[in-house]
């Protein structure tokens, strides 16, 4: 390939200055970021009084939220292992935008556990009294493995980046180019390096799909251990893992929009990959629809008194507006966008994105709150506001401020870094080339 | 020989005085060293038996009130009391409500208002079989979800059967009230209102008091009642001998006024436990709702909101 078209790529995929729009959005989240820290700092000195949890409702949009965050962090082993493995290749474009929504969403998973604790400055006490027992336990031992691993698949492919942008010096400016040389300046696009570290991805690749597995279906057994009806479930695994390569996708197909639109990326996301992408959401709503019909028909079939209070409360009851909203937003309605052809395009896949990680938020609220309000022995004895959960504006801003920050982490990421790969888009239009000679 | 006696007079004198002194220090915790503080001697002296059986004088000066220490240590409070099984047995044809269980219980425990450990849930299970009043205590299970699924070992069971709190423990995650599936335990959602003097009390996962911020709460047997031989507040609060406390493996139950043989009382009254179904083996034993000494009148039949 001649040098000149090498050099375009490199100057269409360099980590580009934030825009007028860039800098509207970096300061709005930031601003959402900062109301959720001020919430936080009253949490900490009031104590969890501000919250709208209570004894029934003890757990609320915190551990849905976190739910949510560990939920989207699975795309990226979807992305990066399964397609990789299975030697798609389309998808190279989109590993590290789904890369680095799995580490930011991850880390947010566990900073938002660490805000529900009644007593984070105990934190330590997980691992000075931790007891493998506890389902707990397992949820910190496989996110810490999984953030790694995450971390390294993110890294190790961006090291011959690191070398194109090091090239760069006067226009990385003094603090970049400290930073890109300090985390890649080892790296010399030797033949040997290559081996190393095509070795490390494809072992990391295969390892991450049983920890990714490991992470949502430790996550649905923090509720599917306990007796509580619409959580006692033995689908409970395997619908939390659909549901989460559902939204993850989702996510990706939103990133990706924003992304092309944003740094004029039309010719490397181009229409096909959103083909592409709004397919593989359908399968992932249909395989999430069918668990849903698992989950819900059968426990309704029955209606055990146990559990007719909670299914009628979603169905037809206090949950069943928000119930229907997520059911219709995060499934049927993506599923008939993007049956078509045209639903496809771009913006009404993005459109399809969108709903399918809304309706998934909503949808991890009612996995986690209307159970908590239909205890086994009947509510009694306590102040009448522990009948309910409203969630209070701290709440709202603390939850809010996480979901700001997973962004901010994804777009400082971008401005840094290429956010698509620049050496495997060389080495990828390389051999389109080589075939077309042949 | 007089002069030996009295160096060690003077020997069991001063290490009283740093003994007190240390003591005296601080009631937080009584092993941190202060300097002795400067204390003239008042002259007046007073007559103290030492550990030898000796009687000793002491200048009055000298004296400092030992503070309140935890009954028991945090690592005795953990194994509990030997040769021991606690059980009890909640009869429901004597409950009318009365709560008085509930006062007590939240009185002695400095529980926060609104929130009670020991809650009288008003029962009817089907539309035609018959209303009762059902006291719930925790259940002291020998299966106990919460200790389960407690990722810090707060929550604990001990040889004696009871299951414990440790609120200097506790990180707060609440998955044991989710655990739970007789809803018996609180949380302390905020900085628990209560008087100084309770806040300043040495804390004891056999006491539960004072309660901490940020930690999960609920009955405890009152198993610092239990070492002094005496019955749970409950217990000896019931104005109609509802709750029957005892050892399982001295085969009695008693409450206060009455005692009982345990197996003889459940095999004749038919005893039963809550929610058996789950497997989680409850310490507590009930007594159904039979030839009832009241009838069920449900004053309240709406939930009367309480002061929070």
């Amino acid at each position: 390939m001649d040098k000149l078209k090498e050099n375009k790529i490199v100057e269409d995929l360099f980590p580009q200055k934030f825009g007028k729009q860039g800098t509207i959005w970096v300061i709005s989240l930031s601003i959402i970021c900062a109301i959720g820290l001020f919430a936080y700092g009253r949490q900490l000195y009031y104590g969890l009084e501000v919250t709208a949890m209570r004894d029934y409702v003890s757990w609320g949009i915190y551990i849905s939220n976190f739910v949510f965050f560990v939920a989207i962090s699975l795309v990226g082993s979807l992305i990066t292992a399964v397609l990789r493995l299975t030697d798609v290749k389309w998808s190279t474009p989109l590993t590290r935008i789904a890369e680095i929504i799995a580490v930011s969403a991850i880390t947010f998973a566990s900073l938002i556990i660490i805000v529900d604790m009644g007593r984070p400055e105990r934190f330590y006490n997980l691992f000075l009294h931790g007891r493998l027992q506890s389902p707990i336990i397992w949820d910190v031992i496989v996110i810490t493995t999984y953030f790694i691993i995450s971390l390294l698949l993110l890294y190790f492919p961006l090291l011959p980046d690191l070398k194109i942008l090091i090239a760069f010096k006067e226009r990385n400016g003094k603090w970049l180019q400290k930073l890109y040389v300090f985390l890649g300046s080892f790296w010399k696009n030797k033949p040997e390096q290559f081996k190393i570290t095509d070795k490390a991805i494809n072992i990391l690749a295969i390892a991450i799909i049983p920890v990714a597995f490991s992470i949502h279906t430790v996550t649905s057994w923090l509720f599917a251990t306990t007796y509580r009806p619409g959580w006692d479930s033995t689908n409970f695994g395997a619908y939390f893992i659909s549901g989460a390569f559902l939204v993850g996708a989702g996510g990706v197909v939103v990133a990706m929009y924003v992304f092309r639109k944003h740094y004029k990326l039309e010719k490397y996301i181009t229409e096909d990959h959103f083909d592409r992408m709004g397919k593989v959401l359908v399968m992932l709503a249909l395989l999430y629809l069918y668990f849903n019909v698992n989950e819900f028909l059968v426990p309704a079939f029955k209606m055990k008194k146990s559990e007719e209070e909670h299914l009628l409360g979603l169905f037809t009851g206090e949950f069943a507006p928000i119930f229907w909203f997520a059911i219709f937003t995060a499934m049927f309605i993506p599923i008939f966008i993007l049956l078509f052809k045209k639903g496809r395009k771009p913006l009404p896949a993005f459109i399809a994105g969108v709903l399918v990680v809304v309706g998934s938020w909503f949808k991890r609220f009612l996995i986690v709150t209307p159970t908590l309000l239909h205890p086994f022995l009947p509510m009694h004895d306590v102040p009448a506001n522990y009948h309910h959960y409203i969630p209070t504006w701290e709440e709202w801003a603390i939850a809010g401020g996480s979901l700001a920050g997973a962004l901010l982490v994804i777009t400082f990421f971008a401005r840094i870094f290429p956010i698509i790969p620049i050496h495997e888009t060389i080495l990828e239009t390389e051999s389109h080339e080589n075939e077309k000679h042949f | 020989m007089k002069t030996n006696q009295n160096s060690r007079r003077d020997f069991l004198a001063t290490s009283l005085v740093a003994g007190a002194a240390l003591a005296g220090c601080a009631t937080k915790n009584p092993f941190t060293a202060e300097e002795i503080p400067d204390v003239k001697p008042s002259g007046e002296m007073v007559k103290l038996l030492s550990v030898d059986g000796e009687i000793i004088e002491v200048d009055k000066a000298f004296l400092k009130p030992v503070p309140e220490l935890p009954s028991v240590m945090n690592t005795e409070a953990r194994e509990g009391i030997t040769g021991k099984k606690f059980v009890m047995v909640i009869d429901l044809s004597r409950c009318k409500s009365v709560k008085k269980c509930q006062t007590a219980c939240n009185h002695m425990h400095h529980i926060h208002p609104g929130q009670n450990w020991i809650k009288v849930y008003p029962m009817q299970e089907a539309e035609h079989t018959a209303p009762y009043w059902q006291p719930t205590t925790c259940m002291h299970c020998d299966e106990p979800p919460c200790v389960k699924v407690c990722p810090v070992d707060a929550t604990f069971k001990r040889k004696d059967g009871i299951v414990l709190i440790d609120s200097d423990r506790c990180v707060g995650c609440r998955f044991c009230m989710a655990a739970c599936p007789y809803s018996t335990r609180v949380f302390n959602w905020e900085e628990p209102k209560i008087e100084k003097e309770i806040l300043d009390k040495p804390y004891s996962c056999e006491t539960s008091v004072p309660q901490k911020k940020g930690t999960v709460g609920k009955c405890d047997f009152c198993p610092d009642m239990v070492r002094q031989g005496n019955l749970p507040h409950c217990v000896s609060a019931c104005p109609n001998g509802v709750f029957m406390f005892g050892d399982i493996l001295e085969d009695t139950v008693t409450n206060g006024a009455e005692t009982f043989r345990f197996s003889d009382l459940i095999k004749d009254k038919a005893g039963y436990r809550l929610m058996e179904d789950l497997g989680t083996k409850p310490s507590v034993y009930y007594l159904p709702p039979v030839n009832r000494n009241f009838p069920f009148e449900n004053k309240a039949d709406v939930e009367e909101p309480k002061k929070g």
